[in-house]
């Protein structure tokens, strides 16, 4: 009985964990970017999904809509305002650009937690479920909105494989991670797989702010928390392996879970964080790495 | 060279005097202000010795900070020891601490050692929720003692403090040492290569850092009387401390320092903004680090070496 709820309960948070790990992983493995503002752009797509179909009265699903094209919106805010300048100054030596931009992300992730506050409050809001009701699953009453989740996050990875996999635009995201210059040579222009590996990553967080909003609920204050789990999910999987990711976001989900259900509830982030330093002892590179 | 530092010298001696002096015309408000800002700029000194020189990224300078301070916190409030043992132990536990960091520091590179930084920042603060029994947990602990109730007095320990870091930490990087650290930083093989023991500096390069980090973090808690998590580990403090950092320009030290009393001043100054202060505060530090990637005192160092 408690098994399956851990079972069913892992299962739901561990494929979001993985929808918002895989944006940042794509990020990182195209254009070298670890973006700490991730959080942020969570946080935005949550906060006004639910400004949008409460407080403006758009209904449910214009408001999930509206809250991932704001995510979208802030992840080109955030490559146009922060990345790219940073990527192109002169002034920043070439070796110091990945410090650059994580010291530079992450203040432009306060100035949205912050921002956001201000303009709404910092109370979390929770997104209404997109279904009602329950289901049964093995004798364990399960909202339907929690498989809902996991049915589109896993729809929306599929989605990610098939475009990455199948399209020539995705194989030449995939060139462009394993060989800028190479991909260059061939005649693709890296500034416009940049915008489109931006695009996709902004529309994978939107979707995962929005349904982490729907069933956690999502505050302001989570902004850093989020942006930490995303990191420590793309490390353990190894860095720019979405295979990896999704794995490593399964193994954290569950741990999780495990330890909030088996053991104590205030325990909960504990034991992923000793893997996390564990593996990163072990295998810097991650369970699935290159390098 | 030996003329610009000589410049220096008396730019910075001026400073001293004039802030030495400051309690006799400024509010105990103002004061207490200030006081918190020396700490937080000896933070932000031994942050640039590891970052600026040795070229770790540490996220978590509060990892030292926190050690420091809860360590001496929990011998004062439960055994009664005196402030001086608490803060020689509280230092050394801090330094304790760097060598953990240091392990991984030596085998890791860049994202990975600065996420085991961040984890082991919030390790503790777990550890501290945890054991609430001794350590307070998250509503934090009172400490009986402090250094002094009379806010000049209090400001005087904070200004003499900073002056001596900032003495020790800057000649440490202007000497040998300092010229070594930064090698191994921008390319360790080549200083290997040159037959200088990388990873006997590194590693003293972190114990530097802990000393000073855990010995300012004991200082504020005498200071402020109270230790919490809020106060000296919360991941926002170290954020802030790079902030400062950065602001006032990587590899200066004494940029590091005056960037981190910028940084609590320009706070209490926004303090009307409400919550918008720390929005402004992070768009001015954004600012900076697109438009002078050198930091403040890092720019006028150039300009007054291209001249």
């Amino acid at each position: 009985m408690r098994a399956v709820q851990v079972l069913v309960d892992g299962f739901a948070i561990s494929s979001l964990y993985g929808l918002a790990a895989v944006g940042f992983t794509l990020i990182f493995g195209v254009s070298g970017v670890l973006n700490l503002a991730h959080g942020g752009i969570m946080v935005v797509a949550a906060i006004v999904a639910w400004a949008a179909a409460g407080e403006y009265g758009l209904g449910t699903y214009a408001g999930a809509l509206i809250g991932v094209a704001a995510g979208l919106i802030t992840a080109y805010a955030t490559y146009l305002v922060v990345v790219r300048p940073i990527q192109r100054s002169r002034a920043i030596r070439p070796e110091e650009t990945e410090i650059f931009v994580l010291t530079g992300t992450l203040l432009w992730g306060i100035m949205i937690q912050v921002g956001m506050a201000y303009l709404f409050s910092d109370n979390p809001v929770t997104v209404r479920p997109l279904v009602a009701g329950v289901v049964n699953i093995f004798g364990v009453r399960t909202p339907t909105n929690k498989i809902l989740i996991a049915v589109i996050a896993w729809a929306v990875i599929g989605l990610l494989w098939l475009l990455v996999n199948r399209t020539r635009t995705g194989k030449a995201l995939l060139g462009a991670s394993m060989n800028p210059r190479g991909i260059t040579l061939l005649g693709y222009e890296l500034t416009q797989l940049y915008l489109i590996a931006w695009t996709i990553y902004g529309i994978l967080a939107g979707i995962a702010g929005v349904l982490l909003a729907s069933f956690l609920g999502v505050g302001t204050n989570n902004t850093g928390q989020l942006t930490a789990s995303a990191f420590s999910i793309v490390v353990l999987g190894g860095l720019g392996s979405v295979s990896g990711s999704l794995i490593a976001a399964y193994v954290v989900g569950y741990l999780e879970t495990m330890t909030a259900y088996l053991i104590a509830p205030t325990l909960r982030p504990i034991p992923a964080l000793i893997l996390l330093v564990l593996v990163v002892y072990v295998r810097p590179q991650g369970l699935l790495g290159r390098r | 060279m030996s003329f610009f530092r000589s410049r220096l010298f008396w730019i910075a001696a001026v400073i001293v005097v004039i802030a030495a002096l400051l309690p006799f015309w400024l509010s105990a408000y103002l004061l207490g202000i200030l006081t918190a800002a020396y700490y937080f700029g000896v933070f932000a000194m031994a942050w640039d010795l590891l970052f600026g020189f040795a070229g770790e990224v540490n996220f978590g300078p509060t990892f030292l900070i926190g050690l420091g301070a809860y360590t001496a916190a929990i011998l004062n409030a439960n055994y009664g020891l005196p402030i001086l043992v608490c803060v020689i132990a509280g230092a050394f536990s801090a330094v304790v601490g760097g060598i953990l960091l240091a392990v991984p520091a030596l085998r890791l590179r860049g994202p990975y050692f600065g996420l085991v930084t961040l984890v082991a920042v919030l390790l503790l603060q777990n550890c501290i929720v945890i054991f609430a029994g001794i350590t307070g947990g998250e509503i934090g602990m009172t400490v009986p003692d402090v250094l002094s109730i009379d806010a000049d007095v209090n400001y005087w320990y904070a200004l003499a403090f900073l002056v001596l870091c900032a003495a020790l930490l800057y000649g440490l990087s202007r000497s040998a040492v300092g010229l070594i650290l930064q090698a191994s930083g921008q390319d360790a093989v080549g200083a290997a290569a040159l037959g200088f023991n990388v990873t006997k500096h590194k590693i003293a390069a972190f114990c530097v850092s802990a000393l000073f980090s855990g010995t300012a973090g004991a200082m504020l808690i005498f200071y402020m009387g109270t230790a919490s998590i809020n106060t000296v580990i919360d991941v926002s403090i170290a954020v802030q401390i790079i902030i400062a950092a950065v602001l006032g320009g990587r590899r200066t030290i004494l940029g590091a320092a005056l960037g981190a009393v910028f940084l609590i001043v320009a706070n209490e100054f926004l303090r009307p903004l409400g919550q918008l202060n720390t929005f402004v505060v992070s768009a001015v530090a954004l600012a900076v680090i697109l438009f002078f990637p050198d930091g403040l005192i890092g720019y006028a160092l150039h300009r007054s070496e291209r001249e």
